[in-house]
């Protein structure tokens, strides 16, 4: 099967780009709301049919889903060593499309209602459609050089979108702290994929993943410090993932990157780009499991776990509705992780990778749409906090009902797609350690409480004046909310198990009823706190925060770590490291250079005076010289 | 040939013209002057011409040929000096050669 037309599945976002991004100023908003949503319905119907192709036609063979690949060379180093740009076609890639193209075309579909009237509207849709060319040539990258390139771009795009409203100061900031963690992050998976091609061999995702070749039957070939270079090198590239899908030391960003407009928010802060990290690491599994016995997934395991535990908790103090969900999300991605963490490679073992997918996949609908509700409601009522809210289900009906579902999907309700993707992943956990599962049960009941606080806060509670009565959205915003909200309960129905799988084969996944019964039982104690606590205003919240003393403080201040990094590069990056060598440049280099220039400039002024300007002194020297030649030359040759 | 005068007192007259035209150049204040004393170097350097011509080879004629050019050419120099000479006046009212060092540095 020939999938080299997958090729166009990014290109056509690009042609988008590069059309609306250069006549921006010309084509009227109205126009390229359309021009963008139908390039991306292109490019939509091309993911479904591809995925349609694959997993029912032609990518299993025998009981093994094959990867396809397109290779069109582009450097050449050595002859094992060379960088291609192509597209790969297997289990996780195809989700992935589905997943990109489907959440991408809803945000489109939704922003031509949400962004109506703004004055950047074609540049807007120009940066959106760029950001689907990045995201899907990461998708489909055959190689690390290839992913490394298109994860740049996402980058790029992210910081253009959050700073979409480069007027106001805090945009500005926050994209460019977005840029400067995830850079940093980059870094170390910059030097990931150095080390992995130079002892690996390869930058072949093909070559490097397979359980038999080089790359992985040889990782204890070399070491450095204890460890395997080649774990070194895994872990250096899940810093690169960790960065990008905000896991804990480096996940400073994502809350601030809720300055950009919300469907930016829903589609790149919540569904797509931040998953990207979890993707690396799926995309290198087999190296992460087979590598030294699984060394650098547990520590996967282990920061997906804390950054679970740690966001749920900054997430229930919150009050910016748009943050909530923004450490919601950096919780769901520390799940995505420990699931893929504690993950086995053959048969049934696998089912921590093909639970994480599956989160990943139900996590993009649930989260796009409540990113996308909260953009209505945010519409609505022209504010991001929870006290500006309340009696909301009055007014807004569609967006409550959609908002609900998308809420109980997130807190494992039953029925729901979040119950049937989080029950596999807290069983992968179990299975593998205990201490992990409990961790996970516990952020499953604190992720039911803080969903459920926010959903109160909004359309329950206080009955409040609005200035201007709230009103529903346009269907150009309600129809993406319904669709998303039928994904959010369909999408569990997927038997994922026979889709996407750590070893290529499908295997039987089934439910395990008392630990989803314990899951969903907590779940629902969660729900039941919010529900005493929010449901009819009272001042039993205060109470509570108040019996929870430095605790609650601390949370509500982020456990101050944007406060710590400042003071680590303020303080000591900036004072005790730059600013000598600062000095150094200052007063040792630039006092070089100065002295050099000073010194032809003061010669040069001695020297000046020759020029006198007077004819007579030009002609005395030359005659002088003439005079002092011909004597020379009489001298010399004559006498 | 002159009877009774040889080539080295000739040279000598045209030497000591020679020098008293660059001693001019270098002293006189006047921009004329100065011009006068260019020409009186012109005239030195012409005589050599046709009297090394006459005594070392009178079959030749180049040497006087080349005199008349420069007494062309010394035309039209003197020409255009004095054309530059008019304009500075017009610009500065003065023929000095002090008032002409405007333009140094």
């Amino acid at each position: 099967m020939d999938f080299s037309y997958t090729a166009l599945i990014p290109l056509i976002p690009l042609a988008v780009f590069l059309l609306l991004g250069m006549n921006y100023t010309r084509i009227k908003p109205a126009v390229s709301g359309w021009i963008g949503s139908l390039g991306l319905l292109v490019t939509l119907l091309l993911s479904y049919y591809t995925a349609y192709q694959y997993f029912f036609v032609v990518g299993k063979v025998g009981e093994v889903y094959q990867t396809f690949t397109e290779h069109w060379r582009w450097m050449t180093f050595t002859d094992t060593l060379y960088i291609d740009m192509g597209v790969m076609i297997d289990q996780i890639s195809v989700m992935m499309l589905v997943v990109v193209s489907t959440i991408s075309f809803m945000v489109h579909l939704y922003s031509r209602g949400y962004m109506k009237g703004d004055g950047g509207y074609t540049k807007f849709f120009a940066f959106l459609s760029l950001f689907t060319f990045s995201m899907m040539g990461l998708v489909l990258a055959v190689n690390l050089f290839q992913i490394y390139i298109f994860w740049e771009l996402v980058g790029v795009s992210s910081f253009l979108l959050i700073g979409y409203y480069y007027t106001k100061p805090s945009a500005v900031s926050a994209a460019k702290k977005a840029f400067i963690v995830t850079r940093f992050a980059d870094l170390g998976f910059l030097i990931g994929i150095l080390i992995i091609g130079y002892y690996g061999g390869s930058f072949d995702f093909v070559t490097l993943v397979d359980p038999e070749g080089s790359a992985i039957a040889n990782w204890a070939s070399t070491s450095f410090m204890g460890l395997s270079v080649i774990t070194w090198g895994l872990i250096l590239i899940f810093m690169g993932g960790a960065g990008k899908s905000a896991m804990f030391p480096l996940h400073i960003w994502l809350p601030d990157a809720m300055e950009g407009p919300t469907p930016v928010s829903a589609l790149i802060h919540a569904a797509t780009m931040v998953v990207a990290g979890v993707y690396l690491v799926a995309r290198l599994f087999p190296m992460y499991y087979f590598v030294e016995s699984g060394y650098a997934l547990n520590l996967v395991a282990w920061v997906g776990a804390f950054s679970a535990l740690f966001a749920a908790v900054i997430a229930l103090t919150q009050n910016d509705i748009k943050r909530v969900l923004a450490y919601s999300t950096m919780s769901q991605i520390g799940y995505m992780m420990l699931a893929l963490g504690v993950s086995g490679y053959e048969g049934h073992d696998g089912l921590g990778y093909m639970s994480s997918m599956f989160h990943l996949f139900t996590h993009a609908m649930f989260k796009g749409l409540l990113f996308l509700a909260a953009g209505s409601i945010i519409h609505a009522v022209h504010s991001n906090y929870l006290k500006d809210m309340g009696s909301l289900r009055k007014y807004m009906p569609v967006t409550h009902i959609t908002f609900l579902i998308a809420a109980l999907s997130i807190s494992g309700f039953p029925g729901f797609a979040g119950f049937f993707s989080k029950d596999e992943i807290l069983v992968a956990a179990y299975e593998h350690n205990p201490f992990i599962y409990l961790i996970g049960l516990l952020v499953a009941g604190m992720t039911a409480f803080y969903m459920f606080r926010i959903y109160f806060g909004i359309f329950w509670g206080e009955d409040r004046k609005y200035e201007h009565t709230p009103h529903e959205s346009p269907v150009s915003m309600t129809f993406p909310l319904v669709f998303l909200a039928a994904m959010s309960i369909l999408t569990g129905y997927i038997p994922f198990s026979s889709l996407v799988t750590a070893d290529h084969m499908p295997f039987e996944a089934h439910l395990n009823y008392p630990l989803a019964g314990l899951a969903v039982g907590v779940g629902l104690i969660g729900i039941g706190l919010a529900y005493l606590l929010y449901k009819k205003p009272s001042d039993l919240p205060e109470r509570v925060s108040k019996g929870f003393g430095n605790l609650y403080t601390w949370a509500y201040h982020k456990f101050y770590f944007d406060e710590l990094y400042l003071f680590i590069t303020k303080e000591i990056i900036f004072k005790r490291i730059s600013a000598p060598f600062a000095w150094f440049d200052r007063n040792v280099v630039d006092g070089t250079m100065n002295l050099i220039g000073n010194s032809t400039v003061a010669g040069s002024k001695g020297i000046r005076k020759l020029q006198s300007g007077r004819l007579q002194d030009y002609a005395f020297a030359f005659i002088a010289g003439a005079v002092i030649l011909a004597m020379l030359f009489i001298y010399n040759w004559i006498i | 040939m002159i009877e009774g005068i040889s080539i080295y007192e000739i040279l000598t007259l045209t030497s000591i013209l020679f020098f008293i035209g660059v001693y001019g150049f270098l002293t006189r204040k006047n921009l004329i002057t100065m011009l006068l004393s260019i020409e009186l170097i012109l005239n030195a350097s012409a005589i050599n011409f046709v009297v090394i011509n006459t005594y070392l080879y009178p079959e030749n004629l180049q040497g006087v040929y080349f005199s008349v050019f420069m007494v062309a050419i010394a035309a039209a120099e003197t020409a255009l000096a004095v054309a530059i000479i008019i304009n500075l006046y017009k610009l500065i009212t003065s023929v000095e050669v002090k008032d002409t060092e405007i333009m140094k540095y």
